[in-house]
C-alpha cells in the first residue's frame, strides 16, 4: 500500500509540474528574468501548492504515524547554518543556468529528451560528489 | 519591471499549483514523508540503503506522468535553451548544492513553506536570490 500511494503521489506531483507549466525550463527563465519581460506564473504556481500544503501538514504535524502506520517523518532541523545558504546559492545558480530544478528535470527525463537525460545524469553526478565527501568527513571523524 | 503578459498563465499554473501541494499532502498522510525530490532521489545514493521503495515508486511515479500524458495525446514540449555545456554544468550544481542545502524547490520551497520552517524560509529566499542574480548575469551582462 505504501508503494502504491508512493507511486501516485508521484504521478500527481509530476502531473502538477506539467499542467503549472514548471516541466518548461523557457517559461521557469521567464520568471527568474526579472530584468526582461517578466513572467510572474511560478508565484502562483507557489501559492497554490502551499495553500493545499499547508493544510495538510497542519494535520500531519499532530500525528506520530500516518494513515497507513508508517512513522512520520518530517524533518525537526532548525538551526540557520552556513551549508544550507551556500548550498541554497549554488543551487540557485545552476537552477538559472539551464531552468531544470530536479523535479522538472525528471519529468522532462520521462518525456525523452536528450538534454533533460544529460542535465539528470550531471545531477546525480553532483549528488554522488556530496555522498562521497560527506562519507570522507564521517570517517576522519572517525579515525 | 516589464510583466509579459502574452506567457503569463495565472489559472493554470494556480491548477497545476494545487496539484503539487495535493501530491505532497498525499504523501505526508499515506507515507509520512516530505515530497521533497532532491531528498528522495539522493536518498537513494546513501548507504546503508534501508528505505528504497517508496523512492523507487514516487520516481518512477514522477518520470511516468510525462509519459502517461503522451499516451492519452498530450505531450509535453519543455523547451530546452541551453547549450549541453551549460545543462551539464547546471545538472552538477544543483545534484551537490540541494544535497548540502538538504532540499530544492520542492522539499523547501513547498513543503519546507508550507510547515513553518524558517530553514527552508532561508533556503527558499536564497536559491530564488541566486537563480534570479545568475539569469540577470548569464542573460544580461554576458548576453547569453
Amino acid at each position: 500500500m505504501g508503494l502504491l500511494s508512493a507511486l501516485l503521489s508521484g504521478l500527481l506531483f509530476g502531473v502538477g509540474l506539467m499542467v503549472s507549466g514548471m516541466a518548461n525550463p523557457a517559461k521557469v527563465l521567464g520568471f527568474l528574468d526579472i530584468a526582461g519581460g517578466w513572467d510572474p506564473s511560478l508565484v502562483f504556481v507557489m501559492v497554490g501548492a502551499i495553500a493545499v500544503a499547508s493544510i495538510a501538514f497542519l494535520f500531519a504535524k499532530r500525528r506520530k504515524t500516518s494513515l497507513l502506520g508508517l512513522p512520520m517523518q518530517i524533518p525537526s532541523t532548525t538551526d540557520v547554518t552556513l551549508r544550507l545558504v551556500l548550498g541554497s546559492a549554488v543551487f540557485g545558480v545552476g537552477w538559472g543556468l539551464a531552468g531544470f530544478c530536479p523535479g522538472p528535470a525528471l519529468v522532462a527525463l520521462g518525456a525523452g529528451f536528450p538534454k533533460a537525460w544529460g542535465f539528470v545524469v550531471a545531477m546525480l553526478a553532483g549528488m554522488a560528489v556530496f555522498e562521497l565527501l560527506e562519507r570522507a568527513k564521517l570517517s576522519r571523524k572517525q579515525a | 519591471m516589464l510583466i509579459d503578459v502574452e506567457s503569463f498563465t495565472p489559472g493554470l499554473s494556480l491548477t497545476g499549483g494545487l496539484v503539487i501541494g495535493a501530491a505532497a499532502a498525499m504523501l505526508v498522510f499515506f507515507n509520512g514523508r516530505i515530497a521533497g525530490i532532491s531528498g528522495i532521489l539522493g536518498g537513494l545514493l546513501g548507504t546503508p540503503q534501508k528505505d528504497a521503495g517508496w523512492r523507487v515508486a514516487f520516481l518512477a511515479g514522477l518520470v511516468g506522468a510525462p509519459v502517461l500524458a503522451g499516451l492519452l495525446g498530450n505531450p509535453i514540449a519543455p523547451d530546452i535553451q541551453a547549450g549541453w555545456s551549460e545543462i551539464i554544468a547546471a545538472g552538477f550544481l544543483v545534484g551537490i548544492g540541494t544535497r548540502y542545502a538538504s532540499g530544492c524547490t520542492s522539499g523547501h520551497g513547498v513543503c519546507g513553506i508550507s510547515r513553518g520552517s524558517v530553514r527552508s524560509l532561508v533556503a527558499t529566499a536564497t536559491f530564488m536570490a541566486s537563480g534570479f542574480l545568475a539569469v540577470f548575469v548569464h542573460r544580461h551582462l554576458l548576453g547569453g
